[in-house]
């Protein structure tokens, strides 16, 4: 795993040292772990000369920023209506027993962590989640076993 | 009243011409205040959900003087139910880059943005791209206008324009006071254009078909065609393009799945049309510019709707004003309450005079909406509420 005052010094080379740099720097951090820790975030503040209350206050702003220990494939499903509609409960059901965990638990692993979302913009393909950064749509029980199964072995 | 019957179209989707960035070449020759009366001529209103007309807006940002000014695509796109813009992304990007490129050209703006949101951000790769073709023509062309791709981090008000600026800023995505608007001071306090994904590229269509045949599509109320996202219990889910200006009850017939009870119009942040109104309801007029459509047929419960709304009201509140920030909670705990019999029927009233107070008081539009589909899902639905 790359060090995060290393990431915080690339990032700041690529879109400066101002204030706008705080949202590209804590999602680069993101990209490496999953989640900002608050040290991170004490580092980031420093290196952009604000106080790491302002880091902490916009960091827990925006869901796609976790603050807690989260896994190295974090699933976020869908929960908005059409989705809902369209048996995201099962599929959901179905992932927390695979997993062995609950809805916004990481597995003992640190390998998933699952979250629900609003809406992903998928809601012709449903029952919708992301991966990471990855969509996968018309989620069926078996079909997110399968998913699961194959980033296991990733 | 003027319906039209539902008239398909194709036009933000049709094909590209056959030398990239043609439509920007070709406007760039004409003069910048004729491009612009084209485009005021359109009609064209903004597809982001205020509705506010194109070419006026731009005229504004036109007039500003500044060494600095920005133009900002709106690609946040998180309405539940929408993703036109997310497919106009996919398959046409160039149309929207276009529409960028020309905002700029005529308002003399230096940089652009896209505020893409977080979930789309697998549109990175494909998006770049297609930026690095545009930096070569616009070029050629001499136009100096970079453009970069800003990541949003999941927030709904970042979709607000100047939530979105703060959010750029590297701040909590909390709505701004409107004055001065983002044209005045925006980004970094510079003059900023902000416009949809989808009304970006329908200038882009303005400037290849002409302002004439763009305005002879739709109705008085809203010019051209307009994208529909739609989802929910219809064999036909997907984008589909209209002129605008047509009846619920013809989109119904056409795209439900022949048991249709509902129909949600404009998101989450618009009004749900009970089947009773399909008849009497154009789409487009007062109701609707998002254009996220949902089809509810008679196995939902409208209970387990407006719970759904609500609970995603209650967590997008940036949590700014009280009224909306309490208010929301207050309405989701307040249906659960009648729900269960700890109040009574009369209770839904009181409801719905709160949320038409959160209309008056709420500092920005997601507040202010919250009523729309609160009201029209309690007046219309209210034995539903109850048992
Ligand atoms: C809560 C909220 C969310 C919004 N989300 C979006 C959005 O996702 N995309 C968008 O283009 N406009 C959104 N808007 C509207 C923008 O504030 C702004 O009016 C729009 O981007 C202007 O572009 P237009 O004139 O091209 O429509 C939102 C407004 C509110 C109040
Ligand atoms: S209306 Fe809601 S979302 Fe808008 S500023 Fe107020 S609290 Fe924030």
């Amino acid at each position: 795993m790359e060090e995060v005052s290393k990431i915080i010094k690339e990032k700041i080379k690529e879109v400066g040292n101002q204030r706008t740099a705080l949202l590209p720097i804590l999602q680069a951090i993101m990209k490496e772990q999953n989640y900002v820790k608050k040290e991170d975030m004490v580092d980031v503040a420093e290196a952009l000369d604000i106080s790491a209350a302002d880091v902490y206050g916009t960091s827990s702003f925006y869901s796609f920023i976790e603050t807690e220990e989260t896994g190295k494939y974090l699933i976020r499903i869908c929960k908005s209506i059409t989705c809902e509609n369209k048996g995201k409960k099962q599929v959901l059901k179905a992932i927390e027993k695979e997993l062995q965990i609950d809805l916004g638990e990481t597995t003992y692993d640190k390998k998933f962590t699952l979250k629900p979302t609003n809406c992903l913009g998928l809601c012709d393909m449903g029952p919708a989640m992301l991966i990471n950064d990855e969509p996968f749509t018309e989620l069926t029980t078996e079909l997110v076993s399968e998913i699961i199964c194959e980033f296991r072995n990733r | 009243m003027s319906n039209k019957g539902l008239r398909k179209v194709d036009i933000l989707f049709s094909q590209y011409s056959v030398a990239p960035y043609q439509i920007l070449k070709q406007t760039m020759k004409k003069n910048k205040a004729d491009v612009l009366t084209e485009i005021n001529e359109s009609g064209l209103r903004g597809r982001g959900g205020a509705g506010f007309p194109t070419g006026m807006k731009w005229q504004i940002m036109a007039d500003e003087k500044a060494e600095e000014k920005y133009i900002i695509c709106n690609a946040d796109e998180g309405e539940p139910g929408t993703f036109k813009d997310r497919k106009l992304l996919v398959e046409v990007p160039r149309k929207v880059i276009s529409g960028m490129a020309i905002a700029a050209w005529i308002t003399n703006s230096t940089k652009g943005y896209i505020y893409l949101r977080a979930e789309y951000n697998y549109l990175i790769p494909a998006l770049k791209k297609e930026l690095e073709v545009f930096e070569e023509y616009s070029k050629q062309f001499g136009l100096d206008f970079p453009i970069e791709i800003f990541s949003g981090s999941g927030a709904y008000v970042c979709g607000e324009e100047t939530a979105l600026i703060e959010s750029m800023e590297g701040k909590r995505g909390e709505p701004r006071n409107k004055p001065p608007f983002p044209t005045q001071e925006g980004y970094l306090g510079k003059p900023t254009l902000v416009n949809n994904v989808e009304t970006l590229a329908s200038v882009s269509m303005v400037c290849r078909y002409g302002s004439e045949k763009y305005k002879s599509l739709g109705t008085d109320a809203q010019r051209g065609s307009k994208l529909f996202s739609l989802s929910g219990d219809s064999p036909k889910e997907g984008v589909h393009e209209f002129e605008l200006g047509m009846k619920v009850s013809d989109f119904v017939a056409e795209y439900g799945d022949g048991d249709t009870k509902a129909i949600q119009v404009g998101g989450v942040a618009g009004y749900c049309i009970p089947r009773k109104n399909f008849e009497n309801t154009i789409i487009g007029e007062g109701n609707t510019t998002g254009g996220a459509t949902m089809i509810f047929n008679s196995t939902r419960s409208m209970y387990n709707v407006i719970h759904n709304y609500l609970e995603f009201f209650v967590e997008e509140s940036c949590g700014q004003c009280t009224p909306c920030r309490v208010g929301t909670q207050q309405l989701l705990k307040g249906i659960e309450a009648v729900k269960v019999g700890d109040k009574p029927e009369c209770y839904l009233q009181d409801l719905i005079k709160l949320s038409k107070t959160m209309k008056i008081t709420s500092k920005c539009g997601l507040g202010q909406s919250v009523t729309n589909s609160f009201t029209s899902i309690i007046t219309n639905f209210p034995e539903e509420m109850i048992y």
